[in-house]
């Protein structure tokens, strides 16, 4: 009666990323209503420089009244404007502000730029592009949860992780991506490319140089497509500055080539404007027939002409963006400092990061068993128990248990303070209760050996001892 | 290297429906700077009540300027991408869609999924209930976007329910059984009807009989209805529009099985004219197809600015009760228009009561009743005489010679400079006939 793709729950939706999202809902954390509520840590928005927006849009009440710079009405004209070209101004403004976050090193072509209704349409539009039902993308793990479902479930395309590591920070590496390549084939699935995050989510890294050259060597190599989704280009708050794909292909004198043509990035405001809601997404392409089938299939998902005047306006006003970009970034550093310092109050350390609106932290030490059912044992608690909602790295495909992805920049400094508080309540508990467990057990092997009990502070430190112990792997 | 659906250009956009439209955007008409541009009127927009919608605006500044009670909601609608959508336009969308029908049905905002126009509504109902290779029964003729948007991406099939001029286009039981066994023979399987109602192109809003038909055939094969009710506000003139949820209502099928086959489907393009705002949506009362077509919208959310504008606009019931009433009014007035001019060219319309476009009897000026003369008189008239309008052939008409033309997209000088120009054309035709057959009779 219904397709196959409604009755095979296929949408990835049933992901512990949408759970936690769910108990949130239910129990959400609000100072007066509800102080014991769940904290909402597990989504990544940027909610740090609305003020910045919401001040120029007082200062600038004309776009949003759809006038124009001679105060005259342009409703109709918005109205009726459904050319999936989109709009042209908004568009010079988008590639201009592209421009810009990446230091001005390198410029876009508006006539290369498709719009979608945000990056979610984008990276789909992109695989019903470059990918027949079966083929397989390659994408570094841990990844974003969301792609589960974005890039397979109506296109049938597949993904095969490049399984990424804690021993060389998540880096990627020429073997994970050969390893990744012929896990593909022997699974008989055609690769068609690589998607990389860069920034990275949940990571929160920008990628390296030296990461980004092994991605272009190995897609040459392979004849297949790299699609580069940089939705947290803005987000880069601390060196090393960000360093786009387009950068690379610039300075390896590959601009104009046949690799560039395999190469598409993916942007959206939603992450760098804090502005999901008014779904503004972007593919940009160096092949015209990617950019020419992207365009049309936009159809499907075109953004509301009032949204790209308004946003086309904002993007516009340079000296705006300029300090919005500045600022935002500098607030994000603050924060993300606050998080950092507030974990490691607790012992527990975050992967270093420069950029994003979260950190990846390890948690591994606080795991009952090396697991991932340890895992989401111990997530449950920190959901349940203490309040927190948190994204377990098992979600984001991350090969190995104990790793999660904390927003920081999606609540108020008072919110963060207390959500910090709480960890260390737990932490201070857990070790508590396992020193005592630990006490106890000592208790019952020295009364079989008949042996003198030690304080209790000699189990503590030797529990400690062990804390240090994994902290230095 | 690319997909086949890139490379296959399957997206049915080759059609001279869209070259009509390329046409016109290359040389376009202006009353000053290009009074002998092309006139669009293949374009089925609404353009008549937009200074309806421009006074209301400027009554409610604080709408556009994201206030309410005296503060910014700004933030939170940047951050709301809930695909459940905005609650409150939910309901308002939902008591205005009632309203368009008379309140002869009740709508369930909880059953409403919000699409970035019914563009993504379409092809996210096609994702829902169909396969690749399956098919959907269409009647024809019917708009050409739905060859893209219905089976592009979505590898669903389009077979035609044939539709004739002999009895007004009127969809008959035969016809469509007819195409179900076509669908068969080429072992395909058909997953449901798609209809337009009222119809694009023909103007015609579905009689109670047809429905009934479809409603029939549709229990009878245990497939889908899905009606594309885009145009619903746009019936200036009796029959009053039936909607296929009001005509289960009638027959108290609400609580059979047919109740979770069918399917909705509606967008404020063309009753309101804001085509370019992406105001789609879907109802169904299909829990499964609810909830797999709201996640699915993910891939099309409407933009939570303009969510928050269109509610309150549709919320305002008092307004939309006058935009509406003068809305009606203003499309009866051009399409009479429209009409009584081609009539005085000696040229028909198939009688219609609603849409934005006239279904126009163009036969009796084929050079012969052939598709190839239909693209040629086709071709006469986008690059001679510089009216864009679509022909029969881009919707699928088994019948050449007919073709479609928009009225509610020009202003009034605009109809009458185009009008003029068929005259001519005519008259110059007729000019050419009279001396072609005066040639032939002497040789």
């Amino acid at each position: 009666m219904l397709s196959a793709k409604i009755t095979c729950n296929s949408h990835g939706q049933d992901s512990s990323y949408f759970i936690g999202w769910e108990a949130y809902e239910k129990n959400p954390y609000d100072e007066i209503k509800n102080p014991n509520g769940i904290i909402q840590m597990g989504l990544a928005e940027n909610q740090l420089s609305f003020d910045l927006l919401e001040s120029w849009l007082q200062n600038n009440p004309q776009p949003a009244a759809f006038k124009n710079h001679n105060d005259q009405s342009i409703f109709k004209e918005l109205a009726l404007f459904q050319d999936y070209h989109g709009l042209p101004a908004f568009k010079n403004a988008l590639v201009r502000f592209m421009s810009d976050i990446r230091g001005n090193t390198v410029t876009f072509n508006p006539n290369n730029l498709v719009l979608t209704a945000g990056a979610t349409s984008a990276n789909e539009t992109l695989m019903f592009c470059l990918a027949n039902p079966g083929d397989a993308f390659l994408i570094p793990t841990p990844y974003y949860p969301g792609f589960d479902r974005d890039l397979k479930w109506r296109t049938g395309a597949e993904i095969v992780p490049i399984q990424c590591s804690s021993l060389n920070g998540f880096r990627i590496t020429k073997s994970a991506l050969e390893e990744a390549y012929k896990q593909a084939e022997k699974q008989n699935l055609k690769v068609k490319g690589i998607l990389v995050t860069n920034p990275s989510n949940p990571l929160g890294t920008s990628l390296s140089l030296h990461e980004l050259d092994l991605l272009v060597n190995f897609i040459s190599t392979k004849n297949i497509h790299l699609i580069s989704d940089e939705i947290y280009s803005g987000t880069v708050f601390n060196s090393p500055s960000f360093i786009s794909i387009m950068d690379v292909l610039k300075n390896r004198n590959l601009v104009n080539t046949e690799i560039a043509k395999r190469v598409h990035i993916v942007y959206s405001l939603s992450k760098d404007l804090g502005l999901p809601g008014f779904r503004i997404g972007a593919i940009y392409s160096n092949d015209e027939l990617v950019v020419s089938g992207a365009t049309k299939m936009s159809s499907f998902g075109l953004i509301s002409s009032q949204t790209q005047y308004l946003l086309s306006e904002i993007l516009s006003d340079n000296k705006f963006t300029k300090m919005y970009l500045s600022e935002n970034r500098r607030r994000l550093k603050e924060r993300h400092e606050m998080l950092v310092q507030g974990l490691q109050k607790s012992g527990i350390r975050c992967l270093q990061s420069n950029a994003g609106l979260f950190c990846w932290v390890d948690m591994r030490h606080l795991l009952s068993s090396k697991t991932f059912e340890g895992e989401i044992e111990l997530w449950k608690k920190i959901v349940y128990e203490v309040g927190l909602n948190i994204s377990p790295g098992s979600s984001c495909h991350c090969s190995e248990p104990g790793w999660f992805r904390v927003c920081f920049a999606n609540m108020s400094e008072e919110i963060l303070v207390l959500a910090m508080q709480r960890v260390i309540t737990f932490v201070e508990s857990t070790v508590k209760k396992n020193s005592q467990s630990r006490h106890q057990q000592l208790l019952n092997r020295n009364a079989s050996r008949r042996t003198k009990s030690l304080p209790k502070w000699v189990f503590e430190l030797s529990f400690q001892r062990e804390l240090i112990a994994t902290d230095e792997r | 290297m690319l997909s086949k659906k890139v490379l296959l250009d399957s997206h049915g956009e080759d059609s001279s429906y869209f070259v009509g439209l390329q046409m016109y955007q290359k040389n376009p008409y202006d009353h000053v700077h290009n009074p002998s541009g092309i006139i669009q009127m293949g374009l089925a927009e609404n353009q008549l009540s937009m200074d309806l919608l421009e006074s209301w605006l400027a009554k409610n500044s604080d709408v556009t300027g994201l206030k309410e009670n005296g503060g910014s909601i700004f933030k939170e609608l940047a951050l709301f991408q809930d695909y459940h959508g905005l609650p409150s336009f939910k309901k308002a969308l939902a008591e205005f869609m009632e309203e368009v029908r008379g309140r002869r049905v009740t709508l369930d905002p909880t059953k409403i999924v919000l699409t970035a126009g019914s563009t993504s509504a379409n092809e996210t109902l096609m994702f829902c209930l169909a396969e690749s290779g399956d098919v959907f029964l269409i009647p024809t003729p019917y708009y050409p976007g739905y060859d893209r948007d219905l089976k592009w991406r979505t590898g669903v099939e389009i077979v035609p329910i044939q539709c004739s001029s002999s009895n007004h286009f009127r969809i008959t039981k035969c016809a469509i059984e007819e195409a179900y066994k076509q669908a068969q023979s080429l072992n395909l399987n058909v997953k449901g009807v798609l209809i337009t109602n009222p119809s694009n192109p023909l103007g015609t809003t579905m009689t109670h009989e047809e429905i009934n038909i479809i409603i029939d055939f549709c229990l009878d094969k245990l497939i889908h209805i899905v009606s594309d009710e885009i145009f619903s506000a746009t019936v200036f003139s009796s029959p009053n529009f039936i909607s296929v949820l009001e005509a289960l209502h009638k027959r108290n099928l609400e609580d059979s099985i047919v109740n979770n086959l069918v399917h909705v489907v509606y967008s404020l393009s063309k009753d309101l004219g804001l085509s370019g705002f992406r105001v789609g949506m879907i109802y169904s009362n299909n829990e499964k197809v609810i909830s797999a077509a709201t996640k699915m919208s993910s891939f099309g959310l409407i933009s939570s600015q303009t969510q928050h504008l269109v509610s309150n606009i549709i919320g305002d019931k008092k307004f939309m009760k006058y935009y509406m009433k003068e809305n009606i009014k203003r499309l009866k007035k051009r399409h009479e228009m429209l009409v009584s001019k081609l009539k005085r060219i000696g040229i028909k319309c198939l009688k219609s009561n609603a849409g934005l476009f006239c279904w126009v009897d163009m036969r009796h000026l084929l050079s012969s009743k052939t598709f190839e003369a239909e693209i040629e008189l086709w071709n006469k008239i986008l690059f001679v005489t510089k009216l864009n309008i679509s022909p029969g052939s881009s919707c699928h008409c088994n019948e050449p010679g007919w073709f479609r033309i928009c009225f509610a997209n020009v202003s009034e000088d605009m109809l009458n400079v185009s009008m003029q120009r068929l005259k001519a054309f005519m008259e110059t035709s007729c000019h050419d006939d009279v001396c072609n057959a005066r040639r032939i009779r002497v040789s």
